[in-house]
């Protein structure tokens, strides 16, 4: 059939000219992605002029999430897979929190540069943490972002201990004040799409399939000429800075933080859209990061269940879908007899079987 | 730090060194068998003191009555974890890992629910009073720990390495496929790991609830530390989590007394860093985490 046409085969007929209802679908291929997430963008620029404040500042914190958790899946490509990366956005917050309020950096030099200090304390941390990987690695780095959250805790001075940083000045930006929500908005919206399209870029380049191969197998790319450790460092390094710039969106829009904004609760929520929406491609962590936030919207009245709520979604979907839900789109293909059977022998579970 | 407050802070840091070591010796254990790793090891130890709460304080039965409920309480959540989470994960430990990160949560939530808001539960102390030791004042409560602790450490080593189930428990960690071979239920032995995990966790948030403050949070404090243990220790070695517990409650404890516990918490996550660039394997451990 010409519906799987690929640009091959395409240049394949070649010399000859292409009937139009084939150039269509070569077009449609080729640009049919582009055209969605300019469709999205467009939808995406209109949205705040008809939403409700508290709609739009909800999108903001939307945004913010889709870096962090794009950039934690980003990490994780490499088989690293942390539990420190809020702690991560929490030093780009705190660094923007501070940098602004006493060094008062502008707005469009204080974000990058947020990122880059959270980058330099990533490398640092990674430093041990590469003698350890798998398990080893996510326990490590819970316990070394539990070691940075105690600094920020017992360090009174400049960190303001428990009570953390207040009044964090809100910027501006090329003469717009964004303290109006709208524009802060469109700050976050640039800085995500932006921050999104380097990760994708990223993620497809040279470097990008580097850490993939690690993954699948770091003794073999070690043996091909990839050097792991290196790699494993500038996958750490290029989501911390990610984080970074999360954070210091995150603490413009909240004008104050502490460490309790960057706890194990909030982690778990990241860990959750990625596990929840799939790891295995760059728009996994798109779809979970979106649908979660949807449920958490729709849950508020029900905030003391929350935890449970997502705990329960964490443990459903790594026990029935272990691709998350981007996994779910080809098992749609396979027949309700299959899913039956893997339901009933979950349920088998619970009694005592005979036999191994 | 004159006599008396170095043996109050000697007798503070047995006791603590006991409660690690009940923690992290299940949490090594079933890390060992089927490379189980439970990060609701705390909210086990939290399910326990709740028992206690519940068994001593709002019954008014006997507190011994509660420890002994706790433990196989505790036990069959742990078992009823084995089979929900970890026999569904299977060899992806990162995955059971996570599930149990959410099982924490839920947990938590269900013990928010059950016990109610507040900021901690009191319980009066069945024990009243403190030893004297020349000037050191030390709580009979605190002491009482330490017996109950040892005496379960030796009864799972009598059990480990003089009883045939045992044996075969410690067969399963060294090879699953082989010990199956030997006709060695691997899945039961599996089961009964997590049970004992549970058992020991159980037994020290029971032992723990007259003198800790009950919330159902207070697992997380108390993972950490377990996790830092193992991790020293060498991840699957029951024996190192023992050794480890022991040297970081007493660090733990000084430094406390010297500085403050949030200063000693950070001590711990050095030592481990330190563990993990000088000997990755950890103290005991044959192979990397």
């Amino acid at each position: 059939m010409k519906n799987h046409n690929d640009t091959t085969s395409g240049s394949a007929s070649g010399g000859m000219a292409d009937t139009p209802a084939a150039a269509n679908i070569h077009w449609r291929q080729k640009y049919g992605g582009w055209m969605a997430v300019i469709a999205i963008l467009a939808v995406l620029c209109i949205l705040p002029f008809h939403m409700g404040l508290s709609r739009v500042d909800t999108a903001t914190v939307f945004f913010i999430s889709v870096i962090l958790a794009v950039s934690y899946r980003l990490v994780t490509t490499t088989g690293d897979w942390g539990f420190s990366h809020i702690i991560f956005q929490g030093v780009g917050a705190y660094a923007a929190a501070l940098l602004g309020k006493h060094a008062g950096i502008p707005f469009i030099v204080m974000i990058p540069l947020a990122g880059l200090i959270t980058a330099a304390i990533g490398a640092m941390v990674m430093f041990p943490m590469l003698r350890t990987k798998g398990f080893g690695f996510f326990i490590t780095s819970f316990a070394f972002g539990e070691f940075i959250r105690m600094i920020w805790i017992k360090a009174n001075n400049p960190f303001g201990g428990t009570g953390g940083i207040i009044n964090i000045p809100m910027p501006e930006l090329f003469g717009l004040k964004l303290f109006s929500l709208v524009n802060y908005y469109f700050a976050c919206m640039a800085f995500m799409v932006v921050s999104v399209f380097i990760m994708w870029r990223l993620d497809r380049s040279r470097i990008g399939n580097a850490w993939k191969s690690i993954h699948t197998d770091d003794m073999l790319a070690e043996c091909m000429g990839v050097n792991v450790a290196r790699y494993r460092t500038l996958a750490f390094m290029v989501g911390c800075f990610f984080a970074g710039i999360a954070g210091a969106l995150l603490a413009y829009r909240l004008g104050a933080i502490s460490p309790h904004n960057f706890n194990i609760n909030e982690m778990v929520y990241v860990v959750i859209w990625v596990v929840v929406g799939g790891a295995a491609t760059f728009w996994g962590p798109l779809i979970g990061v979106t649908l979660l936030t949807i449920v958490f919207e729709a849950s508020r009245e029900f905030a003391e269940w929350r935890p449970m709520i997502f705990g329960g979604i964490l443990i459903l979907s790594l026990i029935f879908l272990p691709g998350g839900i981007e996994g779910l789109l080809p098992s749609l293909r396979r027949p309700p007899r299959e899913h039956y059977a893997r339901f009933r022998n979950w349920l088998t579970t619970f009694w005592p079987s005979r036999g191994v | 730090m004159d006599l008396d407050t170095f043996i109050q802070t000697l007798l503070n840091s047995i006791q603590t060194s006991s409660v690690y070591a009940l923690v992290a010796v299940g949490l090594a254990m079933a890390f060992g068998v089927m490379k189980m790793a439970n990060f609701a090891h705390g909210e086990f130890y939290m399910i326990g003191a709740y028992v206690v709460y519940q068994v001593y304080q709002l019954w008014g039965l006997n507190f011994w009555i509660g420890v002994v409920v706790a433990i196989p309480v505790v036990a069959l959540l742990s078992v009823g974890t084995e089979r929900i989470i970890f026999r569904q994960t299977g060899a992806n430990i990162l995955a059971g890992f996570m599930a149990t990160v959410g099982l924490g949560l839920v947990l938590q939530v269900a013990a928010l629910q059950i016990w109610g808001h507040g900021l901690m539960k009191r319980i009066d102390t069945p024990y009243m009073g403190a030893a004297e030791i020349g000037d050191a004042h030390v709580g009979w409560q605190r002491l009482i720990i330490i017996p109950c602790a040892i005496a379960m450490l030796i009864a799972l080593r009598w059990f480990l390495y003089n009883v045939k189930v045992g044996k075969a428990l410690r067969a399963c960690a060294q090879d699953p496929e082989t010990a199956s071979l030997q006709g060695i239920k691997v899945r039961n032995m599996t089961m009964l790991a997590m049970a004992i995990a549970g058992g020991s966790a159980g037994l020290a948030g029971a032992l723990m609830a007259p003198i800790a403050a009950i919330t159902p949070y207070m697992g997380h404090q108390i993972v950490i530390i377990a996790f830092i243990v193992i991790v020293v220790g060498g991840m699957a070695s029951v024996g190192g989590a023992v050794v480890a517990a022991i040297i970081l409650g007493f660090i733990h404890t000084f430094v406390t007394t010297l500085a403050d516990s949030t200063i000693a918490a950070m001590v711990g996550i050095g030592i481990m860093a330190l563990t993990l660039v000088v000997r990755p394997q950890g103290l005991l451990g044959r192979e990397k985490p």
